[in-house]
């Protein structure tokens, strides 16, 4: 089991570098945006792999619900977590390409403000998690992680009719979208590169979860002896 | 006992409750009231410029003010383990829900219907658009922060930190209502277009997230 984690961190980090050489050195660099554009290969993805976290954890949350099991509990809390992180990410280095391109750091359009609210969403998620007390706290978690889940595509909704003016997606968009060959291909070893580093972070943090419980539950046994601490 | 009668005599305990203290409904009167002060002289809008923020005003003020009656909700309840009593009877656990959450509606609904006045007389407010719709928009908008925070009313109690909790967790949930019913409110005042859009999405708001929560609730309320 170790020596096959092992593995898969080597083959993940790998990965990672060789999506990273395709980005940097093999995409061509973008007509009009230049050298910035390549922000693109890390953004795309973070944004990838913070949506698949958060639909991991309402997945999780849901099961745990049903089946009362803290193993889901424990990955419902590893993806939040780790999707804030990805979902940071890409609040981050997004206004970084902004700011040479569009001339701004910040604009209240659709995607950039429904990615701030489901930033905002998961991390009340976080500090629910932090501040429930006992044995409570799975089943409060997973109730509101249900609403966030249920609350994005209403976000999204209302968002786009409030700032109709958001810009088109790079792809699958309108007619002028779509990637030269060698950049999408650059894009496409990126976003398999930061699904793997995503499920690397999400089985760590899983891991951590369930030494956690056992600690806690340790604490709780000693407690219950009356043991000095 | 059905549910109904169930609703019913916790609805009504609640109301005489608040009756006899006016607790919830006084904090709640004079904090907004406070908020139109305070807004009133940070901003010191022009007649026309306060129709352009007003919808945003009433909010803010509203949704704060919602908070401080919200989280009175279930206090009460905890003390000589009331709540405890609940779990263990056999009445349904949505119509303690539903009386709550009726309940907290009519103290925000009557806070709106009394603080309409002060902020049409402080910002000067006079709207384009038919004044009926500011209605529609006041019950939808209420139901759908009262439902949610009724519901996160009755997770934050079980926290650490009860009173801070509420807004972290309602806040950015209700971030798309706040935004129909502020832009909906800014239209109908400025008269330039319809707020259709926004209502739909108001109710849809309310019948999805009422369903969350009368989904949710007896799990929430048997957590151990």
């Amino acid at each position: 089991m170790k020596s096959l984690s092992i593995a898969f961190v080597i083959f993940t980090l790998a990965l990672l570098g060789f999506s990273t050489y395709q980005a940097l050195v093999v995409a061509p660099t973008e007509q009009t945006m230049g050298e910035v554009q390549r922000i693109f290969y890390y953004h795309v993805p973070s944004a990838w792999v913070a949506g698949l976290c958060f639909a991991v954890n309402f997945l999780a949350s849901v099961v745990y619900l049903w089946k009362r099991s803290l193993n889901a509990d424990a990955v419902a809390a590893a993806s939040a977590e780790v999707g804030v992180v990805f979902c940071t990410i890409v609040l981050i280095t997004g206004p970084i390409w902004a700011r040479p391109v569009w001339g701004i750091w910040w604009t209240w359009d659709a995607r950039l403000t429904t990615t701030l609210v489901l930033w905002l969403i998961y991390v009340s998620y976080l500090v629910l998690r932090r501040f429930a007390a006992g044995g409570q706290t799975q089943v409060l978690a997973a109730a509101l992680a249900i609403f966030g889940f249920v609350d994005v595509p209403i976000v999204y909704m209302s968002i786009r009719w409030f700032r109709t003016q958001h810009p088109q997606p790079v792809m699958g968009g309108g007619q002028n979208s779509g990637l030269a060959p060698e950049m999408l291909h650059a894009f496409l070893w990126n976003l398999l590169a930061f699904t793997f580093v995503g499920i690397c972070f999400i089985v760590a943090r899983y891991r951590l979860q369930l030494m956690e419980n056992k600690v806690e539950a340790a604490h709780a046994q000693l407690a219950l002896q009356g043991g000095a601490r | 006992m059905s549910q109904i009668s169930v609703t019913r005599s916790t609805l009504l305990k609640d109301l005489r409750m608040e009756w006899r203290s006016k607790d919830a409904i006084n904090s709640m009167l004079f904090f907004s009231l406070l908020v139109v002060v305070i807004f009133s002289f940070a901003f010191n809008p022009t007649a026309e410029e306060s129709r352009q923020i007003a919808g945003g005003l009433v909010w803010v003020a509203f949704l704060f003010a919602a908070v401080v009656a919200l989280n009175q909700t279930w206090a009460r309840e905890l003390r000589n383990q009331v709540l405890d009593a609940y779990r263990v009877s056999p009445a349904p656990p949505n119509a303690l829900f539903l009386a709550k959450v009726l309940g907290n509606f009519l103290f925000v609904v009557i806070l709106e219907a009394l603080m309409a006045p002060l902020f049409v007389v402080f910002y000067q407010l006079r709207s384009v658009g038919p004044v009926w719709q500011l209605a529609v928009v006041a019950l939808l908008g209420t139901w759908a922060l009262v439902v949610n925070g009724t519901f996160f009313a009755a997770l934050s109690i079980r926290t650490r930190s009860r009173e801070i909790m509420l807004p972290l967790i309602l806040f950015p949930i209700s971030i798309p209502a706040l935004l129909a019913m502020v832009d909906s409110t800014t239209t109908i005042l400025t008269g330039d277009g319809t707020p259709d859009f926004w209502l739909k999405m108001l109710l849809v708001y309310d019948v999805v997230f009422t369903l969350v929560c009368l989904l949710l609730f007896e799990t929430v309320l048997n957590a151990e």
